[in-house]
This record gives structure tokens, sequence and C-alpha cells, in this order.
């Protein structure tokens, strides 16, 4: 089933809002991972404009969805949303990464409200996501955890001890999305670590697992809504993504993993962001 | 000591035949009884650990996670955040190195409600070796800001200490021993407060700092050393490694002038480096001795004998005593000023 025109215009929209937002936020920081916040994009978009039960007026409401974003240098992109949610002042956004500032590359759950878990160091998101699970599923609470893993991330062994731990448990009101770009710092996922048959061994450790285009809203949304309904199995949804995705000059460059954009580069991503738009939603 | 254990906390466990760990797996099932928010986790030690026991009373609240610490600990940080109290157990070496990152940023950095009760800490798994021994856990532990860290001196302590943890709202970290622990307290009457150390006898020549099992050592020391050295000497059992009890250590410094420190652990970086720094900071001067493990590997034997290898059972400590008074210090014109 696809997504209603209004839906799919809605949040496309709302995609492009934040894209640029998060361009803005790159050029008040300096610098930030901006390829790996543009790659997430549009799952976090679906989370957050469709899924997810929460409330930027009562960030900390019990029965709120939690989420997790493991690969936490992404922050910019998380920050983006939430700000844009009215999570906290957009005006935030102009000190990311300044001295004392809330904001930094990795965002801090006591500092930003909408955060609920502190992340950054690599490899650790998954296993605070199936805590969290564990505790819903023990205090009988209907809540569920999303979790967004980088797929650099998967290097870690930390990761694959989760895996094992999720389907041991049958964690099912865990979900897990690898952002599948394929690019880390140091270059392509498969030339510096290959993770390829990626889907097979997440399936091998017990995962129902759905390999989908990660720019794809449609797929995006029937995938999340099969994922909120399972019952026997584990979900793990491998997004095939495209870092720095709707910016041209930096669309698959892992070079982009981090980066500072001057004023001429920004109205550069701006003009790319509204053309990547134009072409989708005419 | 014969007799089983009296008091408040300890009216259905006779420490005279629990060592720390089992007391601690029947407080932890006390606290269950009373919180339903209590659940434990393991990976794959609920035996070796004794948290089994709260296994066998609640097996819906028991989490084995296999031979996974980082997960292990990873988890627990969830489960906290959710609105549970997790109580984590494996063994000292593995908490405070193999896990140290997801203690450091999945626990203490967001404050979560974790306690982590490690055993086999110090030398006590003894034939074990060096890869299960835990020297170094007190350096790291208490370096991370905001961890409480409490080395309990004996089983009673260990039954105190565990719900002081409970009690108080963000990460605590308790090292226990493997095995038997020589008993220090004859019952649990007596008053356990985080970052309080609790004097043992008092002295006017020389003060002893322990901590865990060589509370009891030192005490046995300072019997000794009163009988046939005529000496006066001060024990102290500082359980909370942080936060520490500075007063304590200012107060003895100014009685007694004399300081030696004793642990089951490296003396780079735990009790006799907290003491040092607090003694350091005070501008007076003291005659100051640490007894531990003297920045080497532990060796493999009975942990009573590899305490006895590193001098920090009776006899050594005896002997550091003696030493120790009969050196000469620098005498200090000014030395009650600023006290």
């Amino acid at each position: 089933m696809s997504l209603s025109k209004e839906d799919f215009i809605r949040l496309h929209q709302k995609g492009k809002d934040l894209r640029k937002l998060i361009v803005d936020t790159t050029f008040w920081a300096g610098s930030a991972h901006i390829g790996g916040a543009m790659s997430m994009l549009d799952m976090m978009v679906m989370l957050y404009h469709k899924y997810l039960n929460i409330d930027p007026a009562d960030p900390e409401k019990t029965d709120r969805d939690r989420f997790v974003l493991s690969k936490g240098h992404a922050g910019v992109g998380h920050a983006a949303v939430l700000a844009d949610l009215g999570f906290f002042d957009r005006e935030w956004l102009k000190e990311f990464n300044l001295t004392g500032s809330n904001l930094g590359i990795h965002l801090d759950r006591n500092k930003v409200p909408g955060v609920d878990i502190s992340t950054g160091s690599l490899g650790h998101g998954l296993s605070i996501s199936l805590g969290l699970a564990l505790g819903a599923r023990r205090q009988e609470a209907g809540w569920k955890t999303w979790c967004i893993l980088g797929d650099g991330e998967m290097n870690e062994g930390s990761v694959w001890e989760a895996a094992m731990a999720i389907n041991h448990y049958r964690a099912t009101n865990l979900i897990t999305i690898v952002d599948r770009n394929r690019c880390m710092i140091d270059g392509e996922t498969e030339s510096i670590m290959g993770l390829d048959p990626l889907e097979d061994k997440l399936a091998a450790f017990g995962f129902d697992v759905l390999s989908i285009d990660g720019h794809d809203l449609n797929a995006i949304d029937a995938a999340f809504t099969h994922a909120v309904h399972a019952k026997e199995r584990p979900v793990c949804i491998v997004a095939n993504t495209v870092k720095g995705k709707s910016i041209d000059f930096m669309e698959d460059d892992y070079t982009w993993h981090y980066g500072g954009i001057d004023s001429d580069k920004v109205e550069l991503c701006k003009s790319s962001i509204e053309n990547y738009y134009r072409n989708i939603l005419n | 000591m014969s007799s089983p254990a009296k008091g408040l906390t300890f009216t259905a466990i006779d420490s005279t035949k629990l060592n720390s760990s089992e007391i601690y797996g029947n407080t932890l099932v006390e606290l269950g009884e009373a919180d339903p928010r209590v659940v434990a986790l393991t990976a794959d030690l609920a035996k070796s650990t004794k948290i089994g026991i709260f296994q066998e009373r609640f097996p819906e609240r028991f989490y084995n996670m296999g031979i996974a610490e980082q997960n292990l600990f990873g988890t627990a940080a969830g489960m906290a955040e959710s609105g549970l109290i997790p109580f984590v157990s494996t063994f000292a070496i593995f908490t405070s190195m193999r896990a140290a990152e997801q203690v450091h940023t999945d626990i203490c950095y967001p404050r979560s409600n974790v306690k982590i009760i490690a055993t086999h800490a110090g030398t006590s798994f003894g034939q074990a070796g060096t890869t299960h021994h835990a020297t170094e856990d007190l350096a790291v532990m208490r370096s991370i800001a905001g961890l409480t860290v409490i080395s309990p001196a004996d089983g009673i302590e260990t039954g105190k200490a565990v719900r002081a943890a409970y009690q108080i709202e963000g990460p605590v970290y308790i090292r226990i021993n493997r095995g038997f622990d020589m008993q220090l307290y004859a019952d649990d009457d007596y008053d356990f407060e985080i970052g309080r150390s609790i004097q043992i006898r008092d002295g006017s020549d020389l003060t002893i700092i322990a901590t865990g099992a060589t509370v009891y050592q030192a005490n046995e020391a300072a019997k000794i050393l009163e009988k046939t050295d005529g000496l006066s000497v001060r024990v102290i059992n500082m359980h909370s490694i942080k936060p520490l009890d500075n007063d304590a250590v200012l107060k003895a410094l100014f009685d007694t002038r004399r300081i030696i420190t004793v642990e089951d652990h490296n003396v780079v970086g735990g009790l006799g480096s907290a003491v040092a720094e607090v003694i350091a900071e005070s501008r007076k001067s003291c005659s100051f001795r640490r007894l531990g493990i003297q920045d080497e590997f532990s060796i493999i034997g009975l942990h009573e004998d590899l305490m006895a290898h590193h001098g920090i059972d009776t006899n050594g400590i005896l002997e550091a005593v003696r030493e120790t008074m009969g050196m000469e210090f620098e005498e200090d014109d000014n030395w009650e000023d600023d006290f």
C-alpha cells in the first residue's frame, strides 16, 4: 500500500525543509556530519512525522516511543528534526558546536529535549535499545523502540552481541534500521571492512530482514508498517541509501562524512535540494 | 566468630555460612520482593556471582545476556532508561576492562540508575591468575564522573552496601571478592553511610586506612602491634572509595602523622592514590606508604597466599607499620595551623 498523495507531498515537503535546515546548521556550526545526516533523513522524516508517538510539549512522557540514534555523529540531522518540531528553540541550531552550547556533534540527552539516549561511540545504541525494549516488555508498556545504526558501525562486535540477544529475547518491540550508505570515514564500506552479504548475516542472526530503498517514502512506510506489527521475529530494515543524498556534489562521496560549507556552498546545496524535490514532486 | 549474624538486615542471613556474593544474592532477593522495578542481569556468571539466587526467585526478572559484557552493560543502561533498576553482575575485570566504555558512556554519562555488583575483585580469584584478577578496577571506576565506588569489608557490609546503592539514585559500582572473606563485623548493628568511613579502632601513633578484605587484616595487625610493640594504631575501614571520606584522612593526618593504606589492588590509582591526593592537597607533611599490588601483574595461587605475597595480609601490614614507625620525617613548626 502506498502513502496517500497528501502524505507523500507533506512528508517530502518536510524533508525538503529539513534538508535545508541541516545545511544551514552545518554552515552555522562551521562543519558537521552532513553526509550521514542526509542519508538517513527520509527515515527520520517518516519516524518523526508519521510513526513515533511523541509530544514536543512533553518530551519525557512515559508512554512515548523511544528513538536511539546509534550513529550518533549524525546528530546534526536529529537536532534539525527536533528543533523543527519544537522540542527546543530553533535558535539553538545557530549555536551548534559552539563552546558552551547545548548542541554538539553527538547529542546529549541531559541537554537536548527529545533525545532519549546520549550516543556517539559507535556500537552502543543497539544494546541500549534492547534494554529499552526489554524494559517496556517487563513493565507491560506498549511503546516501541526504534534504532538507526550506521552501516560502518556494524564493524563493531558489540552490534552483533546485541543482534544475538535481540533475537534470543525475540524483542519484536524493537525496530532496527541500518542506514546502508556504504560509506565510512576512510572509504567505501566494502573496501575498508566488508559487510556484504549484510542482509544474509542479519537474517542468520534471526532477524526478519527487509531490504529497501531508503529514500523511497512508500517503501519506508511499508517497511515501518510491517515492522510495527511484527509478532514472531524482530525486524531489521536495511535501508539502502546515498550519503549526502539530495546534494549533487556530495552524493555517494565518502569524503563528505564530515565537512564544512561556506556561504557559496550553502546556496549550491539549497539549489540542489530544490532540484531534487522538484523532480520528485512534479 | 561462630554465631549467626543478627541485625535488622540480616535476620535471615547467616554470615558465618555465606560468602559476600551469597549475601549479595540474598539481599537482592529482598530488594526484589519489595520493588518490582528491580531486575538482574549477568553474562553467563549467574552461579559464580550468586546473582542466580535472584534468578531462582524471580526468573521473569532475570536476564542472562550470554558471554557478551559490552551488550550486558548497554542493555542494563537501556533498562534503567525505561524505568527499571537493573543490578548487573559479572567479574570485576570484565566490568572495568571489557565493558569500561559501556559503563562510562552508556551508564555514567547519562547518570543512569544502574547498580553494578562486580565480583572476584582484586586477586580473590587466586588460581585463575591475572586474566581473572581485577587490580585496576578502582582506578578505572573512580575516575568516571558521577560513579559511586564502594569496596565492602566483608559479607555483612556487602549487604549494607547493596541496600545503600539501591537507596540512592544513579550509578554505583560495588566490588566484592570471590569466596569467603574473614568476617570483620559480628553483626550489622552499625551505621553504614556512603562516603563516611568507619573507624574500627582508635590509635595515636599511626593510621591504617584499608578497604575490602584488607580491613580485617589491618585490624588483626593493629591488635598484635598493641600487644607486642605497645603501638597505638588506628584502623579505618574506607568502604567508599568515591566519594572518599576526606575528613577521616585529614583527621588521621593531624592525629597520627603516619598513614598506611592497604588494598587488594594496584597501588596506582586505587585507595592509596585517593588518600595520597587528599594528603598532598592538605599542605601538610606526613609519613605515608601504600600497600597493595606494586604496579605489577599478579601471580597464581590461593587468595590468602597472594595477599601474603603482595604484603597485604596481617604479617605484611605488621612489617610495614614497624618500618614506618622507624622512619623519621621532617618536622613542621606550624603543624597545627589550618586544621
